[in-house]
């Protein structure tokens, strides 16, 4: 059994004392920065991206991963108890959790989001572990035309799936392309719009622009709307619920599991989408919608399972194929590149301590946040009163010392200023910094097959239809744009994403 | 702001984009484009400049004649007072050292919040300075020099 024996590496890698360790600092992390308002894990793994440079790979791979699936659970208690949801993928959480906490069923609600994002998170572990080989085994036979359209197709499908304008999210993309392909040209070894900077002949420091756009961008973007919330979280009583209660949590439960599964599989998908979509499900399946946003304990089980469920599976595209499916997981392949490992198919054989260890350590990681989150809920609660204004100094601090220790290289630190700049301008014009990300993880990758794939056919761009795996997945992604662009659908989407307005 | 620009942000957004593309244009000049069998360092860069311009355009278009949000309010005061830091530790580090050049780029952040008080301001930089010479320098053993040669440092 394949199966049984890659677990066992995996968690033979998860259960060493300093993998443990890494987990454990990644999940506690990641619940910190979830409870926190102003800070999410996009900021907070870009702010570690340095730090994981001292480490080895599989160490800091776990501990980042940690920090986006711990973040999920972080995120869901502040939804809960004082209707701020601590992250974005929790926004739907507050709408029915915080009518639970003010009936006095805080403890119901949080107990519900705890084991609703356990048993998730369980499941999608093990469905990682047996969906990744297969899908990898599958990439292996793909050519350069073929992956210049499975990126083709990731960036379509990320964008068509982020909420804002389509066509300022595709620009985005594009400029993400751009910027990645400045620095020295991989096969004539021509140094491309260095605009006179020697520091630029290497290529704009990876760091440096998410540290810019997340880390410098975001406080500013804070700044604009200070306020210091008086938090009066509800008292958490009745952590553990009655049989009739808890049975009729399961259900919906294990639709959330699913859903969030396939969305989290889907390029584009993730956390964000999955919450999103299974309050939806929730919603219309119930017999009685009425109750949605009054308290209903489905409004709460069901999405926490599917954000979780999403957060995970999204690990799967990334690991098997190399390509990013949210900013997250763009920050995680820029780690793997930082730390020489070349994100593909190709990393499940040559590094399988590395793929197995990080699957079996979500796991590990699930029971710790499961621990950590349940009993000592109150301790979290405190995180809230932190003030901003005491917060963000410290954000600058681990931004300006990590990017400086890249290459001790002053450069990167006005790199960093430069691009906390272009971000906030971005955010004002409605133009989201994500898309820029994913496009500038695979710009270089994406050229390579390009130039790859047209010497092969001889400059005749029609191999990418005249391959066929290669054209079902550019109609894919045509069909990805498309389907927004449809009036219906287009507002659907829009509705899905304004539930948060409310 | 002139009367045939109804959506602000898409008409400056698509603006910028036209922008950046017109600078990579620039940039592009300078290099061997080549054919599609074999494609020089420019063919790629040129396709993406193509696609970025043109998006713009559309984008810029959309502004004049769709109704949207106005800009709102930049937060000039955040932006300066954060960025500026950025940049004045960048071009310390190396001669003030860790310490002197962290606690002032610390403290000058400080000031950026509405809610500055001297004494909050000043405990927050001497934690955070001690914080990132406990992990940085002592736990992950960066080479930066803790006082530099301004102050007298090496």
């Amino acid at each position: 059994m394949d199966f049984i024996s890659h677990l066992a590496l995996g968690f033979g890698q998860a259960l060493t004392f300093s993998h443990l360790l890494y987990c454990f600092l990644g999940v506690l992390l990641g619940t910190i920065v979830g409870v926190l308002p102003g800070l999410g894990p996009v900021a907070t793994i870009a702010m570690l991206l340095p730090i994981t440079f001292q480490l080895p790979p599989v160490a800091s791979l776990i501990m980042l991963a940690g920090i986006y699936y711990g973040a999920q659970y972080g995120g869901s208690t502040t939804a809960i108890l004082i209707n701020v949801p601590g992250e974005s993928a929790s926004v739907v959480t507050a709408l029915d959790g915080y009518q639970l906490a003010r009936q006095g069923k805080a403890g119901f609600a949080l107990f519900t989001a705890a084991i609703g994002s356990f048993f998730a998170g369980t499941v999608s572990t093990f469905l990682i572990a047996g969906f990744a080989p297969p899908l990898a085994q599958l990439a292996l036979t793909f050519g350069p035309a073929e992956y210049f359209s499975l990126m083709v197709l990731g960036l379509a499908a990320s964008v068509s799936l982020a909420h804002g304008s389509l066509l300022k999210a595709i620009a985005m993309v594009i400029l993400g392309l751009l910027l990645g392909t400045i620095g020295q040209d991989l096969y004539t070894g021509v140094p491309r719009f260095s605009f006179g900077l020697i520091d630029l002949s290497d290529g704009v420091e990876f760091v440096a622009l998410v540290m810019g756009l997340f880390g410098i961008g975001e406080i500013v973007r804070n700044l604009e709307h200070e306020m210091t919330v008086s938090v009066l979280a509800n008292k958490v009583s009745g952590l553990i619920p009655s049989r009739a209660e808890f049975l009729s949590t399961i259900k919906p439960i294990l639709r959330g599991t699913a859903l969030g599964s396939i969305l989290g599989i889907l390029p584009g998908g993730g956390a964000l989408l999955a919450s999103f979509a299974a309050y939806s499900l929730e919603k219309r399946w119930a017999k009685d919608p009425s109750r949605f946003g009054k308290g209903a304990i489905e409004g709460v089980a069901g999405p926490e399972a599917a954000n979780n469920a999403g957060a995970q599976t999204s690990f799967i595209p990334m690991l098997t194929l190399g390509i990013p499916s949210n900013p997250v997981m763009a920050l995680m392949i820029g780690a793997m590149i930082i730390q020489g490992i070349v994100p593909g198919p190709n990393v499940m054989n040559d590094k399988p301590e590395l793929f197995w260890g990080l699957i079996a350590s979500m796991w590990v990681g699930n029971v710790m946040l499961l621990v950590l989150n349940l009993p000592m809920i109150g301790i979290w609660v405190k995180f809230l009163s932190v003030p901003y204004h005491l917060l963000f100094p410290g954000i600058m601090a681990v931004c300006c010392i990590g990017v400086y220790s890249v290459s001790n290289n002053p450069f990167d630190a006005y790199t960093m200023a430069f691009f906390g700049v272009v971000g906030y301008l971005f955010v004002k014009l409605d133009c989201e910094p994500a898309p820029m990300i994913l496009g500038f993880v695979i710009g270089r990758m994406m050229e390579e097959y390009l130039r790859r794939a047209m010497l092969l056919s001889r400059g005749d761009p029609l191999v990418f239809l005249q391959r066929p795996i290669s054209a079902v997945l550019l109609i894919a992604a045509v069909g990805a744009l498309v389907i927004v662009l449809i009036p219906s659908v287009g507002k659907k989407r829009e509705e899905a994403f304004r539930e948060e307005v409310k | 702001m002139p009367s045939f620009i109804k959506s602000p942000k898409d008409f400056f957004a698509g603006l910028l984009f036209i922008a950046i593309a017109a600078v990579f244009a620039h940039g592009v000049l300078e290099l061997q484009i080549g054919t599609a069998f074999r494609m020089g360092p420019g063919y790629y860069p040129l396709l993406l400049v193509g696609l970025l311009a043109a998006l713009g355009l559309v984008i810029m278009f959309n502004g004049v004649w769709a109704e949207g949000e106005p800009i709102g309010v930049v937060a000039w005061r955040g932006l300066i007072n954060i960025v500026l830091p950025v940049v004045f530790f960048g071009v310390t580090i190396r001669g003030l050292g860790f310490v002197v050049s962290l606690a002032l780029t610390v403290f000058f952040t400080t000031l950026a919040s509405g809610h500055f008080k001297l004494r909050v301001g000043l405990a927050n930089t001497a934690v955070l300075v001690l914080f990132g010479w406990l992990i940085f320098i002592w736990g992950l053993g960066l080479p930066i020099s803790l006082l530099g040669p301004w102050v007298g440092g090496y």
